[in-house]
């Protein structure tokens, strides 16, 4: 076991775990912030993705010891307040079904957002790849994130 | 009162605090209150018990006017936390900003609570009506005696009751105190709003939990914290059904935040208990660390010595034989064969696939004082009360069962096996433990949508009519004691009814079936049977059209015929309404522009009805397909007749689109194999599933408005897809799709 300082949503937050523990059961069973889900463990279907220094990544490949002084950022922490315009547009056109897989569409959407302000349909299909969503809203995704993108999410994030 | 104090306040003091102090209407509230549920702790709708009234026990109205109401189905993404209530809050005349949605435990004041077979919404849209519409009539009752005008002066609506000849208007909230006394009016004498007076129903509507998702919040099973909480991982025998011999739990225990390591004796049900071992740990990640240095000594049993290549092998085989069990014999199908001016002979053939819902199966439990409390992403909280109560003898009024939200339902939630697992672990442990399995238990010991085969002929006469239809349809069973004999019963999903389409429509008419024995688990996976029996005839129909060189769609509407309404028959043949399946396949054509439209070789249309789940649904698919065979759903147009009324138009168009998208990720990627008895795949890795790039463009969805009863969506939209899907592929290529999925055929054309 070993201390670890993380940055979490802008936190400092210190647990004492295995070097190997990967970010997704820190930030789960350690920091209480459930938001980021388990599905796979392999990096295969995207529901844990966070944000690390803004960049998209699987939580569940991240080993604690690996993080650093690196900014983690959660869908707990994408706003203040909830209001990330991809979060209100996924409201607007009722996107999530069950919702299980919605948190890691979400953050790698708002990380292709903020470097590509306009994405295209085929951009998004790249950039959205890894994450599956079982109960198929991909075609309310893709409008989602058009619709997030005309309300000038570069702005506001 | 805020619904943490709600689902804390104990019946008794909710009663007292209501009646003493106006605390609240609560209908239901009048009638007899059974002490037991008193006694239950963090009850959501601690309101009345009685399975005579139960209707009043879903609606709390608050004195300052906010008004919570219970959903008592199990959300598993299909919607149903937002569209039953909403129908409470339509007759209710209540805003729906300002209403409040609690899910509901388990609870018999409620009447059934399983979500399957898209029986919710059928089962009790009448009675949600008349909650509402009960509620309303006794808040305008309770406004009249306030107001000392006749009731027949004041009409319901935006939470208040207003008096148009004064201009007076009393909110819900000022209303309660009254509205206590007021008796509960007869049912019948409960008027229902007219449908063209309706201002929520056939809206579109977002889910009510959809705040919490795209925050974080936490909502599902696997969410589920509690202070002094330990986390397990369980390992079965990968053979399914295998005894543990002995494992290594010395050194297991040894290992860092290790608390607990056991064998779970388990019994012989695929679908309970099984036999394994248990590790529980301090944190998830302790838990699967520590099962990769598990070594278990397996007794394997029978299942090893299965295979799909002998499966497959042995229902070629059979398929020679006459089956053990004919299922409809209609005129003399051989001889009409015989007679055909052609006839057509083709094998089709599915694999087992699994539920793969992203959230993986779990569940927390904690065993005290007797008594066990759980926290269960479930389909089906009866069966998962009823088992606990079936193998650890805890009796069903020691029971507490919350349901959670569900991360995809798809049918695998309706088994109760993780359930079980997890409250027998918790008796061993006492403390609350969450046990979560890992994507490869979920894939690997899931309960399967079962694989099989059809041995498919039929004739045409020399008008290019259908006059025969011969299916030897070879499934899967499992052997089980009964009345001290051993039999073979057919798994979930497995069994074909000889009322399926089309049984009942070709006048020679023999269909067949056969079993093998397995031991591979098997369970309803989301429009059991239709989800495979749509592929197959609908496809095998499609190549009788192609032999006898008429048009798909004018061929299936002669097959059709004019036999109107066909009653049921006792069997799983249920009525079945000829004139609306036609219907909507005419609508379908219309809005594809069927026949209209002219395809370059390598694409094409596909058209596919069926009938399933009371739900009247026809599909046209529009494909490309590369000359090197990648296929590209272009677009997907559906055609549906659900009855006189959708509740939640944007939930409902998410239930059908997410049914063509499940649908098409099952046809083209999902396939497991299974070797010594046990699933070859292991995670997504091995077992793709679609993903967005394959999404088609556009699946436009038109509902059709009819007069027949309301019913549900989760499910009768899926079957059309995979053969409109592989219609219209062949369409574009002339490659004929026989064996799912799409990947193990070669689409590539020149």
């Amino acid at each position: 076991m070993s201390k670890y300082t993380v940055n979490v949503n802008g936190t400092q937050h210190t647990v004492d775990v295995n070097p190997d523990t990967p970010l997704l059961w820190v930030l789960r069973d350690h920091l209480n912030l459930v938001g980021t889900k388990f599905g796979c463990g392999i990096g295969q279907c995207g529901a844990c993705t966070v944000h690390i220094d803004g960049q998209p990544t699987r939580a569940c490949l991240t080993p604690i010891s690996k993080i650093g002084q690196s900014r983690v950022t959660t869908i707990e922490g994408l706003h203040p307040t909830g209001e990330h315009p991809l979060q209100k547009v996924w409201q607007e056109l009722d996107v999530p079904q069950c919702g299980y897989c919605q948190a890691g569409q979400i953050m790698t959407a708002a990380a292709l957002l903020k470097k590509n302000p306009r994405p295209t349909d085929a951009e998004i299909d790249v950039e959205l790849a890894g994450n599956l969503c079982r109960c198929g809203t991909y075609l309310r995704i893709r409008a989602g994130i058009h619709r997030a993108a005309e309300l000038g999410v570069k702005e506001s994030i | 009162m805020n619904e943490y104090e709600l689902e804390n306040a104990s019946r008794r003091d909710f009663l007292r605090k209501s009646t003493l102090a106006g605390g609240g209407l609560v209908l239901g509230f009048y009638l007899n209150v059974a002490d037991s549920a008193a006694k239950r702790v963090a009850k959501p709708a601690t309101i009345a018990e009685s399975s005579v009234f139960k209707p009043n026990a879903f609606i709390h109205i608050a004195p300052t006017g906010k008004v919570t109401l219970i959903s008592k189905q199990p959300e598993i993404g299909q919607g149903i936390k937002t569209s039953l209530p909403m129908i409470i809050a339509e007759e209710l005349e209540v805003n729906w900003l300002d209403v409040q949605i609690v899910q509901g435990d388990l609870d018999p004041i409620y009447g059934s609570q399983s979500a399957g077979g898209s029986r919710s919404t059928p089962t009790n849209y009448q009675e949600f009506h008349k909650l509402g519409a009960t509620a309303r009539t006794m808040l305008i009752l309770a406004a009249a005696e306030i107001l000392r005008v006749p009731d027949t002066e004041l009409f319901a609506k935006d939470s208040a009751v207003h008096h148009p000849a004064s201009g007076r208007q009393l909110i819900y909230g000022q209303l309660v105190e009254k509205a206590v006394s007021i008796p509960v009016p007869a049912p019948e004498s409960v008027k229902l709003k007219d449908p063209k007076d309706y201002k929520l129903l056939g809206t579109r509507i977002g889910g009510v939990d959809n705040p919490a998702v795209v925050s974080g919040k936490p909502l599902f099973g696997i969410d589920v914290q509690l202070p002094g909480m330990l986390y397990a991982t369980y390992q079965k025998c990968p053979a399914f059904g295998g005894k543990v011999v002995s494992a290594n739990l010395d050194k297991i225990k040894t290992l860092p935040g290790v608390k607990h390591a056991f064998v779970v004796e388990g019994g012989n049900s695929l679908k309970g208990l099984l036999p394994g071992v248990a590790i529980v740990a301090d944190s998830t990640w302790a838990a699967f660390t520590a099962r990769k240095q598990l070594e278990v000594v397996w007794d394997e049993g029978p299942a090893a010595a299965q295979s799909w290549a002998g499966f497959s092998a042995k229902a070629k085989e059979l398929s020679e034989q006459a089956g053990s069990e004919v299922l409809r014999n209609d005129g003399n199908a051989k001889q009409a064969l015989e007679d055909a001016d052609k006839t057509v002979e083709a094998a089709y053939s599915y694999p087992f696939i699994s539920h793969a819902s992203i959230e993986p199966q779990n569940c927390t439990a904690w065993f005290k004082d007797g008594g066990i409390e759980i926290w269960a992403p479930t389909q089906n909280p009866e069966a998962g009360q009823k088992i606990v109560t079936e193998t650890l003898g805890i009796p069903k009024e020691k029971i507490t069962l919350h349901i959670t939200r569900s991360g995809g339902g798809f049918g695998r939630r309706l088994i109760p096996d993780y359930i079980i697992e997890s409250a027998a672990i918790a008796k061993q442990v006492g403390v609350p433990v969450k046990l979560t399995w890992t994507r490869e238990d979920d894939l690997q010991h899931d309960q399967f949508r079962a694989g099989g085969f059809h041995f498919l002929k039929g004739g045409l006469d020399d008008k290019g009519k259908l006059i025969a239809w011969h299916n030897h349809f070879v499934t899967f069973a499992h052997k089980v004691v009964k009345d001290g004999k051993e039999t073979l019963e057919l798994g979930s999903g497995a069994n074909l009814s000889g009322d399926e389409f089309p049984g009942r429509w070709v006048e020679n008419c023999l269909l067949e079936q056969t079993p093998l024995e397995c031991n591979i688990p098997m369970g309803p996976w989301r429009a059991p049977r239709s989800n495979v029996f749509a592929w197959v005839f609908h496809s095998f129909i499609d190549e009788l059209a192609h032999a006898a060189g008429r048009d798909p769609l004018q061929f299936r509407l002669e097959i059709l015929g004019d036999k109107g309404f066909i009653p049921g028959t006792g069997q799983q043949g249920i009525p079945y309404d000829v004139n609306r399946m036609k219907h909507v396949l005419q609508h379908v054509a219309e809005k594809s522009e069927w026949g209209k439209k002219t395809f370059p070789r390598g694409q094409g249309q596909g058209i596919a009805f069926h009938f399933s789940h009371l739900g009247y649904i026809a599909q046209v698919a529009e494909v490309t397909v590369s000359k090197d065979g990648k296929l590209k759903v272009d677009r997907v147009v559906v055609a549906t007749d659900i009855g006189a009324q959708i509740v939640n138009l944007s939930g409902a168009e998410n239930q059908v689109q997410g049914s063509v998208i499940d649908g098409l990720g099952a046809l083209m990627f999902q396939e497991l194999n299974i070797e010594k008895g046990r699933i070859v795949q292991s995670n997504f890795g091995e077992y793709p599933m679609i993903r967005i790039a394959d999404t088609p463009m556009r699946v436009d969805v038109h509902f059709l408005k009819t007069d027949y009863p309301v019913t549900g969506l989760g499910e009768p939209a899926l079957p059309p897809l995979a053969p409109a899907v592989c219609n219209a592929i062949f369409a574009a290529t002339g490659v004929r799709v026989r064996q799912l999925p799409l990947l193990r055929t070669d689409l590539s054309w020149s």
